[in-house]
């Protein structure tokens, strides 16, 4: 197939688009799927085929729609009117939205209002395609404009113009780090040496996090042509895609839509008939946390046990087998058809001077509307929490909103107004991460979250390095003491003088943020410490405390 | 034994002191306003807690004498098995040929004071003041640190031994 | 190849390409403490002991992978790194069950040299008390995972030395551990060949010889293996 055939499937496709005045989608993410989708989607088929059918009628599985809280999600698109977005969808009720479509009264229950808070505030950019198009359907990626961005880079442009592009645009890992996307790919253009590669970290593992699954499961094409173009832009031929193990039906779209593309000749020998070869081969992770440290990646992907190496040299000389090899996650791969397709200087208008573009977040813990949103970069938390997130539930007051995950930090009330970027989140000992958003109400005790993370991190250490391997089995412990009332003051010294240590010392950066979660806390909420340790009292009733404690002087 | 290895400069260090407690004395109380107290052992009962709580209470300097003192060395080898329940069974219970025995109740009795779940070294259980590790420490350490403190000196004296 | 100059605690000092901070600084009597490193085998840069300050940044450094760079200014023992290290060797005590009185290695061993040198007299954090079955399968040796601090040195040396690669690292975090083959007794190991560099090379009581009252410590040994082997020179 050649970029003119792909122009022909893409009109075709537009045409027939056109010629469907109505669509229903289902949302078919891994969410909405748990509460009952597959039964909704049924119903919908069924329906239409015992004759209810409406011409032109197309029924279609799509990505996240976002509100997961309130799934399964069904949405109706009816040409020259209104969309509209049923919730807590039935096969009841799906049946008769098919049954009512041809007289255009729809039934008014779990209708959500037509300008809903969580989806008006709300700037897709990489989630554009959600409800719009059949994730396992490539054609329909086609119509929506996909693969144009690769086209144009095979067809008009020099791999030195693409990764001009991707530096314009300003865009910066969205992994965590927040590294200059433009900068990787041009030290690994320069890297010299032959059988370089690229690599997509799909290895989400924060707790309360699933951007990047929502978009491998919605838009799988999304990734492999942003890879695709990385592989034009910097002289790769081969892709891996990492994916964590739990992520089956990730696995599953992403195998599909490869699948499909080297059916078009979009991946493999040859791509559109230029003399540009790229193929994707998937990976899977075995549940280890650490894996999503690119070194750890690397020697999970050559078979090896995952565990980090010391940086330099970086995978961008010394990668995958020892090649020159670009890393980025899955989101950052996400924006790359955007930045192609209209321009870096375009993307770059979108956000604040240092973080350009915009972000995708998943709202979990004490919110109204959990969910997976996508808003600039720049727009305040109180915005997200609020305006979008609705509130917090129950009318309990919001206490704090922890970003970046086990290696993040929690943000109070008292810095609700700031502008989500990656400076000003990490001006206030936070990070920005990968995008995953734990809002806490005052129920929560702090001490104890930060426990958990610690928890979590001193379980999920690879065990290589002594600092993060038994330094966070102490701070655990310390912790623990706090939360059972018998620490001490000096536990206090102690914690706070691990957690520098741990910080600066360790092999990764799993070690090297697994104190954040503690040291913002103790930030913000040192208070909240104090009254554990010297009162043996946990303000916000969460942790157990013993009457008379037994003290350790 | 290493105390004894102090040999004459026992007499010496006696002249300049006087021993108000020791399990080598007939005194069964432990006396108040005590300056230097040297304690060995680790806290393995009930009975160790209230004589080191004691011991603080009543001490100015209180030294960590010797590993076992100071990490639990071989008194804590019983640690992993985590609880007093299962250390009087696995010393005092069947044994491998298959005789029958009799391990005593966890909880102690009016003679036996109860076992403690895991040995404690004594930092965790009072403030220590001086750390004189070894196992044992050398008889001239002990001179040494002894002669310091009687004159009044207390800091820098941690250094002059090593663990084990 | 090019030769560089840098500083060590100021005093000016030459490094080939290929040396390494460490290199340097041992070549020049300058005591970093280190744990995983052994003349001879790859680097784990695990320990974290040898890290140095490099004057102009942030980071630390683990000296035994930072290249001898030219003009860099390294500082080995300032209070900050001196205090990190000492840290490192307290958790390392409090991690297994290090007891050195009744440790075949006891007075040889290398963790308790460095909390010796540390002037390391009682270990802050709470034992951890691990429940650690040893292993005293193998006819000749014994592994004894209560006096393991994970340095693999011994899981290199049976792979880049021996070729045998009986020895690796299973599961994570706190509960890894050095297995051999599968996790199999060490005694029914198809692929140990009994060669015993290992224990040669392990630097605690972890891995040591039936019956043996004492351990060996004889930290040249690789050197002189791999000069044997490969220019077939014979010399200490």
């Amino acid at each position: 197939m050649t970029s003119d055939d792909l122009d022909t499937v893409r009109a075709r496709e537009r045409a027939a688009f056109a010629a469907a005045p109505c669509r229903l989608a289902v949302c078919t993410a891994a969410g909405c799927l748990s509460s009952g989708a597959g039964a909704v989607r049924d119903a919908l088929e069924r329906t239409a085929a015992d004759g209810a059918d409406s011409p032109g009628l197309r029924i279609i599985g799509t990505g996240c729609l976002g509100l997961c809280h309130a799934g399964p999600l069904l949405r109706v698109f009816r040409a020259g009117a209104p969309d509209v977005t049923y919730a807590h969808a039935t096969p009841d009720l799906a049946a008769a939205v098919v049954r009512q479509l041809p007289d255009g009264r729809l039934p008014d229950e779990r209708q959500l209002p037509a300008m809903h808070p969580f989806f008006a505030h709300q700037h897709p950019v990489v989630l554009e395609n959600a409800g719009r198009i059949d994730c396992e359907r490539i054609e329909d990626y086609v119509a929506a404009g996909g693969y144009a961005a690769l086209q144009q880079a095979m067809t008009e442009m020099k791999p030195d113009d693409v990764i001009r592009e991707v530096v314009a645009s300003g865009l910066r890992g969205r992994g965590g780090a927040g590294y200059p996307t433009g900068l990787k790919w041009s030290t690994v253009a320069k890297a010299r040496g032959a059988g370089k590669f690229v690599v997509c970290n799909a290895d989400e593992g924060d707790p309360g996090a699933f951007m990047d699954r929502s978009v491998l499961e919605g838009d799988p094409h999304r990734v492999i042509e942003g890879m695709a173009i990385a592989g034009f832009a910097v002289g790769a031929e081969q892709g891996y895609i990492y994916v964590r193990g739990e992520y089956p039906l990730a696995v599953s779209r992403l195998r599909v839509a490869i699948r499909q593309a080297e059916r078009m000749d979009l991946l493999g020998q040859r791509i559109l008939d230029t003399p540009f070869s790229f193929r994707i081969d998937v990976r899977i992770g075995a549940g280890a946390f650490v894996c999503g440290e690119e070194t750890a990646l690397i020697a999970s992907i050559e078979g090896k046990r995952g565990a980090p190496r010391p940086r330099p040299p970086y995978p961008a000389s010394f990668g995958l087998w020892g090649r020159p090899t670009l890393i980025n996650n899955v989101e950052t791969y996400a924006n790359i058809p955007p930045i192609i397709r209209s321009g870096g200087a375009a993307y770059a208008r979108l956000g604040t001077e240092r973080s350009k573009g915009t972000k995708v977040f998943a709202l979990a813990g004490a919110i109204v509307n959990t969910g997976l949103i996508e808003v600039p970069m720049g727009t305040s938390l109180r915005q997200i929490i609020f305006d979008i997130g609705g509130g917090i539930p129950d009318g309990r007051s919001f206490k704090a909103a922890q970003t970046g995950g086990p290696s993040g930090g929690c943000i109070p009330a008292s810095h609700l107004d700031l502008p989500v970027d990656y400076e000003a989140l990490a001006g206030i000992g936070s990070i920005m991460g990968s995008g995953g958003l734990i809002v806490m109400d005052d129920r929560s005790c702090m001490v104890d979250v930060a426990r958990f993370f610690m928890e979590f991190c001193r379980d999920e250490s690879c065990g290589k390095c002594i600092p993060c391997r038994a330094g966070t089995v102490q701070m655990h412990t310390l912790l623990m003491r706090m939360t059972t009332g018998v620490a001490a003051e000096r536990d206090l010294t102690l914690l706070e003088q691990l957690a520098d240590m741990v910080t600066r010392t360790s092999l990764c950066g799993l070690g090297q943020t697994a104190a954040n979660p503690v040291v913002s806390t103790l930030r913000h909420f040192r208070d909240e410490y104090m009254a554990h340790i010297l009162e043996h009292r946990c303000p916000a009733g969460v942790c157990r405390m013993p009457r008379a404690p037994e003290r350790a002087s | 034994m290493s105390f004894l290895d102090m040999d004459d400069r026992l007499l010496d260090l006696a002249a300049r002191m006087d021993l108000v407690y020791s399990p080598l004395m007939d005194v069964k109380t432990f006396p108040e306003h005590v300056d230097i107290t040297l304690v060995e052992g680790a806290v393995a009962n009930q009975d160790h807690l209230r004589q080191i709580a004691t011991i603080r209470e009543r001490t100015d300097i209180l030294v960590a004498f010797g590993d076992c003192a100071v990490t639990g060395n071989v008194t804590a080898l019983r640690n992993p098995l985590n609880t007093a329940g299962v250390v009087l069974r696995r010393a005092y219970g069947d044994d491998e040929a298959g005789s029958p025995g009799r391990p005593p109740r966890p909880g102690g009795t009016a003679d036996v004071p109860a076992l403690l779940d895991k040995v404690r070294t004594i930092r965790s259980c009072v403030r220590v003041d001086v750390y004189l590790p070894g196992c044992p420490p050398p008889a001239d350490v002990i001179v040494d640190v002894l002669s310091d403190l009687i004159a009044g000196k207390v800091d820098g004296l941690h250094n002059r031994s090593r663990l084990g | 190849m090019s030769v560089r100059t840098l500083t060590i605690n100021g005093q000016p000092v030459s490094a080939t390409e290929e040396q390494t901070i460490l290199d340097v600084a041992r070549e020049h009597g300058i005591d970093i403490p280190t744990l995983c490193h052994f003349d001879g085998l790859s680097e784990h840069a695990g320990c974290r002991l040898c890290l140095v300050e490099i004057a102009g940044s942030p980071k630390l450094h683990a000296a035994c992978v930072t290249p001898a760079a030219e003009g860099i200014e390294v500082t080995t023992h300032s209070d900050r790194v001196t205090a990190y290290r000492r840290q490192i060797v307290e958790l390392l005590l409090a991690e297994r069950n290090h007891v050195c009185s009744v440790c075949v290695a006891n007075r040889n061993c290398e963790l308790q040299d460095l909390a010796v040198a540390m002037n390391l007299h009682h270990v802050r954090y709470e034992p951890q008390d691990p429940q650690l079955a040893l292993d005293a399968s193998h006819p000749r040796f014994i592994m004894d995972p209560n006096r393991c601090v994970l340095c693999t040195r011994c899981v290199r040396v049976c792979d880049e030395i021996e070729g045998a690669h009986t020895w690796d690292v299973m599961a994570r975090g706190r509960r890894a551990m050095i297995v051999s083959d599968l996790n199999q007794p060490w005694g029914e190991s198809p692929s140990c060949t009994g060669c015993g560099k290992c224990v040669r090379v392990c630097p605690t009581g972890a891995l040591f010889e039936k019956g043996a009252t004492t351990t060996v410590r004889d930290p040249d040994f690789l050197t002189y293996l791999k000069t044997a082997r490969e220019q077939k020179l014979w010399i200490r």
